[in-house]
């Protein structure tokens, strides 16, 4: 297991791999606000809960990991990295004609990619699927989902919402990224999600809301063991964090970085202990 | 499920819809890891007694389509035969993105079922009844579609598809109760091709679903003005029979016969084939002429669209 020491430096490295594919990707631009606010939450994911069999992709006793705001996709790319799915020139490719890694993820079990996604809301329902057929088979693996705020939007995510608890699936926690933004605005300015905590709560979820960079907090709301429903946390998050000029700037939603933007952004992480 | 005379005039009597209870209910013990899955349409489709025979392999995730879909990628994900079931246009245009992403683009292999399909809720409106679903369907990539021709054929579709989970295939139940029977006994039935019913050197026409019934009886009536017609069961609409169609082309006219909207259906499908030879003869391709009319019982609104036997006769015989 982890120390917190050790996990801000997995989000440092996350958080810097980011910026590399985002600054790779050149004049096609990289959803990078989106990707910052969850390294956080990612990086212990994939570090302390998330369990996978180095080189055996189809490991039977793996959690599954579903990142229904697909567009968030560098955090899961460098997140998979850090965990040997990935090389560096994998890396590298981002974006590029013909790669595996796209601006959205596409199904790619060797690459440790299960689902294709970033169509938003959809991860849940998959994950429903795959969380009945788990419990058919009598295993105990879980599943990670990890939802935005803006996507939340969508009708899809509470019909599903509402079939996670019917089957009172416990063995699926949803990490809601909750940066407050979305793409053209605020989500107050684009369509108000209201007390998000309490919508999940009358789903009749888990539901527990914490600091989306503070990986004590993180830590602990992964460690629900529930008997007879699915786990919601709500994770406060800044979009960009980690860069002070990209930081609740919704212009870094989807942009291009230049070279003087992304040798600063490198120092600025390099510099600081953690997020 | 034995294929004999008596079962085969059950499940006409029965229709599709039931007929799919029955088979499914059946094929369930053969087929361990089967999983069906609807929308509360368990009466509809005729798996009330399947629920109640296996209810561990039945999940009714309420009348939430996208999610429907995206659930059972998620069993297909898992290795599981995964059947999924509820009225055509729901099945299909309600949930076309998730059709697309989980079953096209990511290859999850399930197979969906759309009851009711075609005209025959035509009383309860447009809303009901689906004239589109082939021609959504037939745009996404990795999605074979099948029409059965009567209850036997439906059979037939379900023990294929279960057997073999090469593809997510869309079967499209079109009729009702008391449906015509095109297959007296058992036959050989094989994704992806057509199935001669008849012989004929003047024309060729293609039909799948109710329509195969049509064509036959059509076929009767070219016969007495001296008219030979080739009568071919296009079941499966993708991917289209080609060979069948290239077998055609000595053909003075060519035929198709859908309970569907002409653009995007059976017709298209044949005329997009049919493009890439030299020479070929003119096709008349007969459905719905895309537009939503006014409702009514079945039998009105197939006259209406000019897809009885008289009106297709007539049809055919105008262009000859």
């Amino acid at each position: 297991m982890k120390s917190i020491q050790e996990l801000k430096e997995v989000s440092k490295s996350i958080r810097k791999n980011i910026l590399k594919m985002a600054f790779t990707a050149g004049s096609s631009s990289a959803h990078i606000g989106g990707a910052l606010s969850i390294a956080d939450i990612m990086g212990t994911l994939f570090a302390k809960k998330i369990k996978f069999k180095e080189g055996d992709p189809y490991f039977e006793g793996r959690d599954r990991f579903i990142l229904s705001k697909g567009h968030a996709c560098l955090a899961y790319y460098a997140s998979l990295f850090e965990n040997k799915f990935l090389d560096k020139n994998d890396l590298l490719s981002f974006e590029k004609d013909g790669s595996d890694l796209l601006g959205h993820p596409v199904r790619n079990m060797k690459k440790g990619i299960e689902f294709s996604t970033g169509s938003l809301g959809m991860g849940l329902s998959l994950g429903i699927g795959v969380a009945l057929s788990l419990k058919k088979k009598k295993l105990s693996n879980h599943i990670y989902i990890v939802l935005g705020d803006g996507e939340c939007n969508e009708g899809s995510v509470w019909e599903a919402a509402m079939c996670a608890s019917h089957y009172k699936l416990n063995n699926i926690t949803v990490i809601v990224d909750n940066n407050n933004f979305q793409q053209t605005g605020s989500n107050d300015q684009i369509m108000s999600l209201g007390d998000i905590s309490l919508k999940w709560k009358s789903f009749n979820w888990n539901t527990s809301i914490i600091d989306g960079h503070n990986f004590e907090q993180i830590n602990s709301s992964l460690e629900k063991n529930l008997i007879d429903c699915p786990n919601v946390i709500i994770a406060k998050t800044i979009k960009g964090k980690g860069v002070s000029i990209f930081e609740n700037n919704n212009i870094w939603h989807h942009a291009v970085i230049t070279k003087k933007i992304y040798d600063e952004a490198m120092l600025e992480i390099e510099k600081k202990n953690g997020n | 499920m034995e294929i004999n005379e008596r079962n085969i005039k059950l499940w006409s009597s029965l229709g599709p819809r039931a007929t799919l209870g029955l088979v499914v209910n059946e094929l369930a013990k053969v087929h361990d890891d089967l999983v069906v899955l609807t929308c509360d349409v368990s009466t509809s489709a005729g798996l009330d007694r399947f629920k109640k025979t296996h209810p561990e392999k039945y999940f009714d995730v309420g009348i939430a389509e996208q999610n429907l879909i995206g659930i059972a990628a998620g069993f297909a994900s898992e290795n599981f035969n995964v059947l999924t079931t509820t009225f055509a246009p729901f099945q299909v245009t309600r949930c076309c993105e998730q059709i697309k992403v989980n079953l096209g683009y990511m290859k999850h292999k399930i197979t969906m079922i759309g009851i009711a399909s075609g005209l025959i809720l035509g009383n309860l409106g447009y809303t009901h009844c689906c004239i589109e679903d082939v021609g959504v369907l037939r745009s996404i990539p990795n999605l074979t579609i099948v029409s059965p021709a009567d209850s036997l054929e439906v059979v037939k579709t379900l023990q294929s598809v279960l057997a073999n989970k090469n593809n997510s295939v869309y079967i499209r139940l079109t009729g009702g109760a008391n449906n015509p029977i095109v297959y007296n006994s058992d036959y050989k039935f094989e994704i992806g091709k057509s199935i001669k019913l008849t012989d004929g050197d003047d024309i060729t026409i293609f039909s799948c679903g109710t329509m195969v019934h049509n064509a036959i009886e059509t076929s009767k009536m070219l016969k007495e003005k001296n008219i030979k017609a080739k009568v071919v069961n296009m079941h499966t609409i993708k991917p289209i029979d080609k060979k069948a169609i290239e077998d055609s082309l000595s053909s003075k006219l060519l035929v198709s016969i859908e309970e569907h909207n002409v653009v995007g259906g059976l017709g298209s499908a044949i005329s997009e084939c049919l493009s890439s030879f030299a020479n070929t003869p003119r096709l008349l391709s007969l459905g719905i002429k895309d537009e939503y009319s006014k409702g009514g019982e079945y039998k009105y609104l197939l006259a209406r669209h000019k897809l009885d036997v008289d009106s297709i006769t007539n049809q055919i015989l105008k262009k000859l």
